[in-house]
Parts: structure tokens; sequence; C-alpha cells
């Protein structure tokens, strides 16, 4: 049961720790814009989506890239796309195959993504709502199922 | 520098010139940032006795050193400026997204000087800014205005900007960023429609660097540790500040029917619980958080159908008390759409709502005309309230009296004593009664009628420990006056150093452990304060600057007090019945504590300890 970083944008608050914690531990700076994890806010709902790599089985960056700097691998329990820096000459193929905007080129000129932090993930930590977690997808599938259902169930209740 | 990013935006409106300055490192140090570095340069920059709408005035936009770090709720900045509501200092404080990108485009503070020959707005994107036109944005209100900026500038930009009530000079407009967050006291938003401005929106890619990040962060796992008070991170999470009501209700001081009362027969309809149970979107849990925020207490609401049909932020505690028991209101759906109309046409929701209180005790008693207003006016009616708000935010007939406050529209009509303000601004939603301690609070605030400088309240009836500075046990007794003027002082000098840090006061409550906030700013920016005893000094200074500031501007020992209800008035009925305020006997021993002369203003040897003697 291969372990991923998995996002329940029912709890998130928009507060975007993730991204601070993110972009500290991999620049050792505040600043959003390098972080690997993004929150998108639709603040009139109150709608917050977290959104980082989601370690494709098919990883199209890693097909496209010309230099072979991305390569596949595992850490503690989950799949990783990670970039070989020293390979890769910042021709930025990868921005393109990318079909969620997970991966990007930064000011040192090569690319970077979410590396899950060599297993045990920084935005993780930081989040104080759970929604950001680490663990199997199977796991993640389940708590997706049972929360359709409790909704589903406390409006039955309301019904009868 | 590290946490600074060193650098100030000058905004010349008369001469349309843009300059970036380097930070004075001195002052940055002795200041800070927020509250304290807005104050100086303010001080420094103009006269205090100047006309608050005059060409003049100035607006500091300032963040902290901790803006834009991964501290807790370090989302913060102040708005410092001269207010048209007191004529005294005013530092209205916010959070959201827009402080922090502020700093990510690589400025601690934006200086606005000048008069704008036509409406403008400022665009910034890291080192490129501009001033544009906003000929097409008067008039609109915040939601509008937001949307347009964004439209017009990049789709990640961060907006503040006045509404309707900025523009119209209403003396209780607030500065509004993020749509729903306001920097809502003392009228800042006047300010800034005096100067024919709207609006800036900025965008940041650049980080905030820290001057030893393995201690930094070691720090910010330790806040997260401390952040043990259950009702501040737990319940407020849940219901956010609105579940402060029934709270209040039960220790007899919430503010009912402009202060007659402090307890409201129903509290309950229109506390916290029946805020998550039917209008907020995400019900009981953390709904919204601003920058780096654990807690989360922001709602976001929605009134369906009906009259009061609406949807935006809101409403907190303060709000609740203002637009809800302070007007005898009891219709939860009126004080919601109250407080997204404040929003939408950017006014402080605790002014709105205490001048309308004021003019509902009025014309019960008699003393305001109905035909004056238009209307009947009894406590109670909530759709009278939400149209008062549209008027004042446009002048509109008697609006245009509400818009001045409830001092000045108490005192035209010869009743002075029903505006239940501290230098002419309008009480917070704690009655003074309830607590010698904030009574004394409000009556010194250089700021005028206010919890917030100076969360006196969570320690005299939450019993906040504050580690060295004030230990639960210590003269709690909510109704004695024995020790208050000590244990108000340290708070006032400790809360200027949370409001300069650039995190939220809420954070820094909940967290009781002072030394988290001192290694945080000291790990942040390299700075050293040598102690606590340093750091709360530093926090005396700025206080005793605004004092300053004050004085200057023509403010006396007479603006210290508090209206006659609360001096002799005593509630008959609650858990605060039989108690009045007993300022004579805590004012003089203050002024002393303060080290200050028997009319409040410092001593030279005081001066020259905080090194301002020369200024």
């Amino acid at each position: 049961m291969p372990k991923a970083l998995s996002f329940n944008k029912d709890v998130c608050t928009g507060c975007r720790a993730c991204e601070v914690a993110c972009s500290f531990k991999h620049f050792q700076e505040f600043n959003p814009v390098k972080s690997n994890i993004h929150v998108s806010i639709y603040a009139e709902e109150a709608s917050f989506v977290p959104l980082a790599c989601i370690q494709c089985a098919v990883p199209l960056c890693k097909e496209v890239c010309p230099t072979g700097a991305l390569q596949k691998s595992e850490v503690n329990g989950a799949p990783v796309i990670n970039v070989i820096v020293e390979k890769c000459v910042g021709c930025k193929m990868c921005m393109l195959a990318c079909p969620f905007g997970c991966i990007t080129v930064s000011d040192t000129g090569r690319a970077h993504k979410c590396d899950l932090c060599g297993g045990d993930p920084e935005c993780v930590i930081s989040c104080n709502t759970g929604a950001l977690s680490f663990q199997s997808t199977e796991e993640s599938a389940l708590q997706q199922k049972r929360s359709v259902v409790d909704k589903f169930h406390s409006h039955q209740e309301e019904c009868i | 520098m590290n946490g600074w990013t060193g650098k100030i935006l000058r905004v010349n409106l008369t001469h349309q010139k843009l300059t970036v300055e380097a930070l004075d490192e001195k002052i940055a140090e002795d200041y800070i940032g927020g509250r304290g570095l807005g104050l100086k340069y303010l001080y420094d920059e103009i006269d205090p006795s100047i006309e608050p709408l005059s060409e003049e005035n100035k607006i500091m936009f300032a963040t902290g050193p901790l803006t834009g770090t991964g501290a807790l709720a370090a989302s913060r900045y102040t708005v410092v400026t001269k207010s048209p509501l007191t004529g005294a200092i005013a530092n209205s404080n916010s959070g959201g997204y827009f402080p922090a990108e502020m700093k990510f485009a690589g400025y601690d503070m934006i200086i606005l000087e000048g008069k704008a020959k036509k409406p403008t707005y400022l665009w910034i994107e890291n080192d490129q800014f501009e001033l544009r036109s906003a000929e097409e944005l008067w008039g609109k209100d915040v939601n509008e205005t937001t949307e347009w900026v964004v439209e017009q500038t990049h789709p990640e930009a961060k907006v503040v900007c006045i509404g309707p009530a900025g523009e119209n000079l209403v003396k209780f407009a607030a500065i509004m960023n993020d749509k729903g967050r306001a920097a809502g006291r003392s009228g800042v938003g006047a300010v800034m429609g005096s100067k024919n401005f709207k609006a800036i929106a900025v965008r940041g890619t650049n980080g905030v660097s820290i001057a030893d990040p393995q201690g930094f962060m070691d720090n910010v796992a330790f806040a997260h540790e401390e952040l043990t008070d259950p009702y501040m991170s737990e319940t407020i999470a849940k219901y956010g500040t609105a579940d402060v009501v029934e709270f209040s209700n039960e220790v007899g001081l919430l503010p009912t029917r402009n202060h007659q009362q402090g307890t409201f027969e129903s509290a309950e309809k229109i506390g916290g619980m029946a805020l998550a149970k039917d209008y907020n979107l995400k019900g009981a849990s953390r709904t919204k958080a601003c920058f780096s925020c654990p807690t989360a207490c922001g709602r976001v609401t929605k009134v369906t159908e009906g009259k009061f049909k609406s949807s935006g932020e809101g409403p907190e505690y303060e709000t609740i008390g203002a637009l809800g028991s302070a007007c005898g209101n009891s219709n939860l759906e009126a004080v919601i759409k109250g407080n997204h109309v404040c929003n939408e046409m950017g006014m402080d929701t605790i002014s709105a709502g205490s001048s309308i209180a004021c003019a509902m005790e009025l014309f019960e008693k008699g003393l305001i005309p109905k035909e004056d207003i238009g209307f009947d006016l009894n406590f109670g009616n909530g759709e009278a309230m939400v149209d008062l708000l549209y008027m004042a935010a446009k002048r509109e007939g008697f609006g245009d009296k509400l818009a001045e406050g409830s001092f000045r529209l108490a005192t035209h009509y010869n009743a002075p004593e029903y505006s239940m303000s501290s230098k002419k601004q309008e009480f917070p939603s704690y009655d003074p009664r309830g607590g010698q301690g904030f009574a004394l609070a409000y009556a010194t605030s250089n700021r005028g009628g206010c919890h917030i400088r100076q969360e006196v309240h969570c320690v005299e009836f939450f019993g906040i420990n504050l580690l060295d500075i004030v230990e639960t046990g210590e003269n709690l007794d909510r109704f004695a006056t024995e020790g208050k003027p000590d244990v108000v002082k340290k708070i006032q000098d400790y809360y200027c150093m949370i409001d300069s840090s650039g995190i939220c006061n809420f954070i820094a409550i909940a967290t009781p452990n002072t030394h988290v906030l001192i290694k945080m700013i000291e790990t942040c920016t390299g700075i050293n304060f040598g102690g606590l005893d340093g750091f709360l000094k530093t926090g005396e200074r700025i206080f005793n600057l605004e004092k300053m500031f004050n004085l200057k501007a023509g403010l006396s020992v007479e603006d210290d007090t508090l209206p006659k209800r609360m001096l002799e008035e005593p509630f008959t009925e609650g858990p605060g019945k039989g108690h009045v305020v007993q300022l004579a006997k805590m004012l003089p021993e203050y002024y002393s504590v303060r080290g200050w002369s028997d009319i409040g203003i410092p001593d030279q040897n005081k001066l020259e300890e905080l090194g301002i003697a020369s200024i």
C-alpha cells in the first residue's frame, strides 16, 4: 500500500502555513512563490484547495525530460519523482508537460518540485487542520468515502 | 537586514512621485515595526496638531519583522495616522493576506503623503510601482473595487482599499483588505479618502530572510507547544469570537441598549452557536484563516433569503455586540447583514453600531425628533439599523450626522453623556463596569475606547496568564482596583510589542509564555533585547511616544476619562450589579506607575530613560 501526500480541502482554512514551511525547507526563506505546494483561495465560499505534485505513476515530466534529470524512486513507502539538479539544464520542458503546474524552474535556473522532504513532508508537519496528510492511498480513499457517506447519512437523518 | 526587508516606499500623491528609501536600522531596533515603526515616522514627519483630513496628514502602512514569516499568525500590519475621529494617534491593525504580500514585494512600510488631484490607486509588483487612475472606481464598494483592481493588475494581487464611507469622509471609515479584513478603527479610511486615494494592489515574489533560521524554527515549534489556552485555540477556532457573546452575557458586561445594561435577554440568539448552526459556511469548525494562522477565527456567512440576504466575512464578537445587543437587536440575520454592509461600504462595525445605539437611546429619550431621522428608531429595530448603515456611508439624510460618530452626534443634540466613548472613540463590546482594570485601560488607551491595544480583560476575567508579566491570581478580582494600574501599564507595554511585531495578538494571548515572542523577534531579526525588561522597555518607549503625539495634538488629562454612565450609574441587574468604574481611585496611581506627572505628562527622567527626551 503506497503512501502519498493527500489533500482534504474540506478542512483547509487557507492559512498557507504549508507554503511557508515548504519554501523554508527548500530555500531557507519564507516565500510562497518558491513553495512546491500552493493553496488556491476561494474566500467567498470559504473554500481552500491545496495542491502539490501527486507523484504520477506515469510521470510526464520525467518522460519529456531530455537529460534524464527526473528520476523515480521511493521514500518512506511512497513513490517520488526527484530532480537530479546536476543533470537539469533548466529547459522547462517538464513545466510544459505537467498537467497540474506542479513543477517549476526557480531563480537558481533548475527545476524544483515536491520531493516529499525525503519521507517526512514539512507541509504535513505544519498543517494544523489535517488538510494535509502523508498516508497510504487506500486510507485516503477510505476517508473520502466515509466523508461523502457521512454527509449523505446526516441529510438522510434530517429527512426522516 | 533579516526579518525586515530594509525598504520603505514613499508615495507622494501631490507630486505623483514614488521613491524607495532605506529603513533606518536604529529606528527599526527601537520601534520594531507595525504600530511602533509607523508611529515613529509619523511623529517625525508631521506636526501632531494638524487637521487630520488635511493634505499635511500622512498614512503609514507598516508591517512588522515577523509579518510574512512562518511564525504563528504572522499576518498583521498596522495603519498609523492621525485620527479624524479622535484627533489622537490612530493605529488600526489588520490581517488577511495583504500584509504578507506587501512584505514579499519587498517593503516594510508604505508612506502615503500629500493629496492626489484625481482618484488614484497604486500598483506594486516587487520593485515596479506606479500610480494609476481610479476615476472609474470612485463610488464603488469594497468588493467591486477589489475585483476590478485584481482584474486590472494580477490574479494573485492582494488589495487594500476604501469603500464609499472612506470617500465620504465618514469619521469611522475603515481601510479594508482582502475584501473582508479591516484596519477598522479611528476613521483611518476617511484619511485615505481625503487624499483621493482609493486602493493599493500588491504582488510580491521575494522572500523574507531570517537571521537564525534554525533558532527561529525551533521557536516556531516551541510556540505551537505553548499554544495551550484551550479557549483561544479550540473554542474560538470552532465558533469564532462570536462564542464570547454568551460568556460576556454570563459575566454581565455585554453592552446592551447603549450600555444601559450589561446582560441581554436574547444573547443566545446572537451567539456563536446560533451563528455556527445556521449561517457559517463551515458550521462549528475552523473556517477561514489569515496568513500563517493555526486558529482560523474568521467566519464566512450567508443569509440565503429575506430582507437581510447577504454573504461575506464575519461577524465576530465586537460586531455582534455593537450591531446586536448594543442596539437591542436580537435578529442575528440583521447583525450579519449589517456586518456585510459595513465591509462593503468600508466602515468600522464597532463605531457604526455603537453610534446607532446612541441614536436609538437619544430617540427613545425624545432627544432626537423623529423628523430628523425620518422614521422611528427604537432599540431592536434591525431593519432601521441596516438602513442607517447605508445612510451613514453615503451621508444621506440623518446618516450625515451619524457619520460623525456618536460623540459629535450626541453633542449636536446637547447630550454628549450618551456617547459611550473615550476620546470620542466608541467602546468595544465589553462594558467597562465589568472590570476595573480594563476600564482604566479604556480611559488611558492612546487611541481612545479600545480593548485590543491592551487586552486587560483577557487577564481579568478569561484568567489568562502572561508569563513573567501578569500571573493569574495576582489582583484578579475584576471588581477590585488594587494593583490594577501596574497590571494595565505592563499589558499596554507588552501589547505595543505584539502590535509592532507583525503577529496577531490572539496568538500572543493564547501563548502565555511571553518569552516565545521575544525569542521569535530576536532569532528573526538578530537584535537582542537583553531579556524581558529590555523588551518591555521598547514597548514602553512606543507607548510614551504615542502619548507625546497626543499631548502635542492637544489632548490632555481631561481626555483620559469615561462617560458619566460608567462612573456614576451602576448596573441595575446581572453579575455586575451595583458596580461603577472607580477611575479617580486608579488614575493618579497609573500616572505615577508610568512615571508621568499628576496631569499625565511624561517626566523628563522617564523620557530620558526611554531615549526619547530629545524629541
